[in-house]
């Protein structure tokens, strides 16, 4: 170290002394900045990446569009709303309210909506904007689930991407209690409601959150912090490494024609999916801009200021919120208790606080689970369709399901008195739903999956039914099949080949009976439920065989008979 | 015979054939289904109460009781006043057109006569709250503050923006858009079937008159941000996002991946 000289140290940092030179004026600005920063290298990393084609690969796009949409119009919300719980009396344009005692926010949100240029139409798109993220993210995340997408290598992507699902829920919550009308004063009132349920210290929590008793003045400019700092900042800055971990695997693709697990068959990023994620942008930013301009949303003028002595009907969440909110509406009165002089309110705490970080626990956890289950340590590039994992399919379903009822009871009171029924009947539908819902949709989805999978065999075996009834010279009738073309063919021969199960078998090398190990049993307990039914894509070999066969009927034979263990 | 065998499977035929059920049904069901009977004729009556004791006999009696005292589906009627009276038969309530949990608001059965005629004969059982007058009715009081006396007492049920809401067991804060102004200072004074009374002790006739004046301006149905989905909160909201929203989105996204690079 000690003989390092200043020299020594500078060894390695000759660069060559030529600099970029490029005859058009862009090409000489790009180069003084390359000679500066030395960023082409990477420029050109990313630009040469090539990216597939599919319409659901856009529905991450249109989240990230979305989000950029929420900041943009945010930043200029920002620029007249008043994050204070002061009081004030209305005196703006809207009538209505004039002469009205409420909150300096609640003010402020008045005089965007009515005085300020343009306001009204940025406050919609904004809100809009921030209810099509979350839906576009869940649509996404519905995407990555049901192809398989979230496999070794990137799991890792997967947990990034759950944790931005629900920041983006706390971050559209946090943004709906800041007008202080009486709906968004409500939803703060029940989150309260909340966070008093903890047991112990939920009392102490509340006072340490709100800077005292409910509503307290000191809540709303907290929130602003969250809201426009803290929370857009994590979510940029998840986004950006999920962004960079999609470059780093490379994007999945379908299966197809040329394409393999080794390669990415598609446009490079620059031009071609410049400008047609350019262009995207604008297509949804002028949709949401779209609907902004033609339907109102979160009419805050007509709630009125909050005031913690009211409350109006059909107080709600947004969408996002809706499926805590129901779990609440569903949970039975019992579940509160008094014990030695304190009330436990279970009920409450298991609808939210526990409910809502469980489910993206659950999330974030099926890549492992699943990983744990099937032992498939290889890498996957390829997406799967839905059908050929029947089992997960299933499973998605069924998730999707219960969330669903719990969404739906959410609206209980709404779906009451839209359609004349009586609120207590529709709230135990919802009850008995939630548990048996989730286990016909499981069984409902999984025996599609497997009709389509046997479907698909029979179409590359024994090729298309055309429905033309040919009659023999001896009058025995068929039906015609037409074998598929090669293209269709493709996408139902190759699959990837389903894992090697290493089931233990109990015994040794020598036939000697071993006891397994416990964890490995059950494993292989959760490998047979999740691939017991499965029946996998026509291989190629199995396709040649048919082909010299004529008909091919061994091959579906063997699988129609059950032989499962032989199949790898 | 031939020719309509042979048109059997036309691929019309379905939608012809339900065309004609659903004409057949419905005919069937406009001579079956039991007619209104025109109101009686009132001009015979000496006075407003004997006039309105035929018309209650006629038409109210089989439930109330023919002494207005109250039967086993319907509560007596001494001491509800004219103006429970006006409100109910004025709104449609009354007659009930059919039993359940709460009588539906319906096209109105009686003119204003008949219906005035009908409130002097309760009004001569008992005392009872009178017909309000016009001074409070027809608004013009402080929206304003209206607004906020009905967020305070009314939203919880009727929603902050008069859209209605649930109650238990089928039961329902009715929406209160396009109501007339006496009928709603009515409601307010006489509590019918759910609601709670609220007495001029609990709520001033002025009051009263600012309510009525904000469910007007509410009325007027100014939506500054567009088509306002029923007014209801997020739940529409969440639904057009989860439609409309997001199914514009794909639709682009589709044809944005099958435009050739």
């Amino acid at each position: 170290m000690s003989t390092r000289t200043t020299d020594g140290l500078r060894a390695g940092d000759s660069r060559s002394a030529a600099t970029s030179s490029s005859s058009t004026k862009a090409g000489a600005i790009a180069g003084w900045v390359d000679d500066r920063t030395g960023l082409a290298k990477g420029a050109r990393y990313i630009m040469s990446k090539v990216f597939p084609d599919h319409w659901s690969f856009m529905l991450g796009e249109v989240a990230m569009y979305s989000m950029i949409i929420t900041l943009i119009t945010g930043v200029f919300l920002t620029f007249w709303f008043v994050p204070s719980a002061g009081h004030v009396e209305y005196n703006g344009s809207y009538i209505p309210l004039k002469g009205v005692q409420m909150s300096e926010a609640y003010a402020s949100t008045l005089h965007i909506s009515f005085d300020v240029r343009g306001g009204l139409l940025i406050r919609q798109i904004h809100h809009w904007g921030a209810l099509l993220f979350v839906v576009a993210i869940v649509c996404h995340m519905f995407r990555v689930f049901f192809t398989g997408a979230y496999r070794k290598p990137r799991e890792i992507n997967w947990l990034i991407g759950t944790m931005l699902a629900m920041l983006a829920l706390i971050e559209g919550f946090a943004g709906y209690s800041l007008p202080d009308d009486l709906l968004s004063g409500t939803g703060l009132r029940a989150a309260q409601g909340f966070m008093l349920t903890i047991p112990v210290i939920g009392s102490y929590f509340v006072y340490f959150l709100f800077g005292g008793t409910f509503p307290g003045e000191a809540i709303i400019p907290r929130l602003y912090s969250v809201h426009i700092l803290l929370l857009p900042a994590i979510i940029v800055g998840l986004f950006a490494a999920h962004l960079i971990l999609v470059m780093v695997h490379k994007h999945t693709q379908y299966p197809g024609p040329g394409r393999t697990n080794e390669n990415v068959v598609g446009f490079r990023l620059m031009p071609v999916y410049t400008a047609k994620a350019g262009g995207f942008f604008f297509i949804v930013f002028g949709i949401i801009a779209l609907i902004s301009s033609l339907f109102s949303i979160n009419s805050i003028w007509n709630y009125g200021p909050y005031d913690p002595t009211a409350v109006t009907a059909g107080s709600q969440p947004d969408w996002y919120m809706g499926f805590a909110d129901g779990a609440l509406r569903l949970m039975p009165g019992w579940t509160e208790v008094s014990f030695g002089g304190f009330t436990f309110t279970y009920g409450i705490l298991l609808g939210s606080l526990v409910l809502l970080p469980l489910v993206y626990v659950l999330m974030g956890a099926y890549p492992f689970v699943e990983q744990w289950i099937t032992g498939d340590q290889r890498e996957h590039h390829l997406l799967e369709r839905p059908r050929n994992a029947d089992t997960r399919t299933a499973i998605g379903v069924a998730a999707i399901t219960a969330y669903c009822v719990l969404w739906f009871a959410a609206g209980n009171d709404i779906i009451a008195t839209h359609l004349s029924l009586s609120i207590n009947d529709i709230t135990w539908f919802f009850r008995i739903l939630f548990f048996v819902g989730p286990l016909l949709a499981f069984w409902v989805t999984k025996r599609i999956c497997l009709a389509l999978q046997r479907a698909d065999r029979e179409k590359v075996l024994h090729g298309r039914e055309t429905g033309e009834i040919v009659r023999t010279a001896d009058g025995r009738f068929y039906e015609r099949h037409e074998p598929l073309d090669e293209y269709t063919r493709w996408h139902l021969v190759t699959g990837e080949p389903p894992v090697a199960l290493a089931l233990d078998s109990g015994t040794d090398h020598n036939g000697v009976r071993r006891p397994a190990s416990k964890s490995e049993r059950r494993r292989a307990k959760w490998a047979r439920f999740f691939y017991k039914d499965n029946i996998p894509p026509v291989t190629p070999a199995e396709l040649i065989a048919a082909q010299h066969d004529g008909h091919g009927h061994e091959a579906v034979a063997e699988i129609e008979s059950g032989e499962t263990t032989s199949r790898h | 015979m031939k020719t309509l065998a042979a048109k059997r499977r036309h691929p019309a035929a379905l939608f012809v054939l339900l065309l004609a059920a659903l004409l057949t049904m419905g005919t069937a069901y406009a001579f079956a289904s039991p007619r209104t009977t025109a109101a009686p004729s009132t001009a015979a009556a000496a006075t407003d109460e004997e006039a309105g004791k035929a018309i209650f006999l006629a038409n109210c009696a089989s439930c109330h009781g023919v002494l207005a005292q109250g039967g086993q589906f319907a509560p007596s009627l001494a001491g509800v006043g004219a103006a429970s009276v006006d409100f109910q038969m004025g709104t449609g309530r009354m007659p009930m057109v059919r039993p359940g949990v709460q009588a539906p608001r319906e096209p109105r059965l009686f003119d204003q006569q008949q219906i005035n005629q009908v409130g002097a004969y309760i009004a001569s059982l008992a005392p009872g709250p009178a017909v309000p007058s016009t001074e409070y009715t027809e608004g013009g009081g402080d929206a304003a503050r209206g607004g906020e006396i009905y967020r305070v007492n009314c939203a919880m049920c009727h929603n902050a923006s008069g859209a209605g809401g649930a109650l238990t067991r089928g039961k329902y804060a009715p929406s209160l858009r396009g109501v007339e102004g006496k009928h709603i200072y009515e409601a307010m004074l006489t509590g019918p079937q759910s609601m709670p009374v609220f007495k001029d002790t609990n709520l001033s006739p002025t009051d009263k008159k600012d309510v009525i004046t904000f469910l007007q301006e509410v009325d007027k149905g100014e939506n500054p941000g567009g088509y306002a989905l029923g007014n209801i909160g997020p739940v529409p909201e969440g639904m057009f996002a989860w439609t409309f929203g997001i199914g514009l989105m794909i639709l682009a996204a589709i044809w944005l991946g099958r435009k050739a690079a």
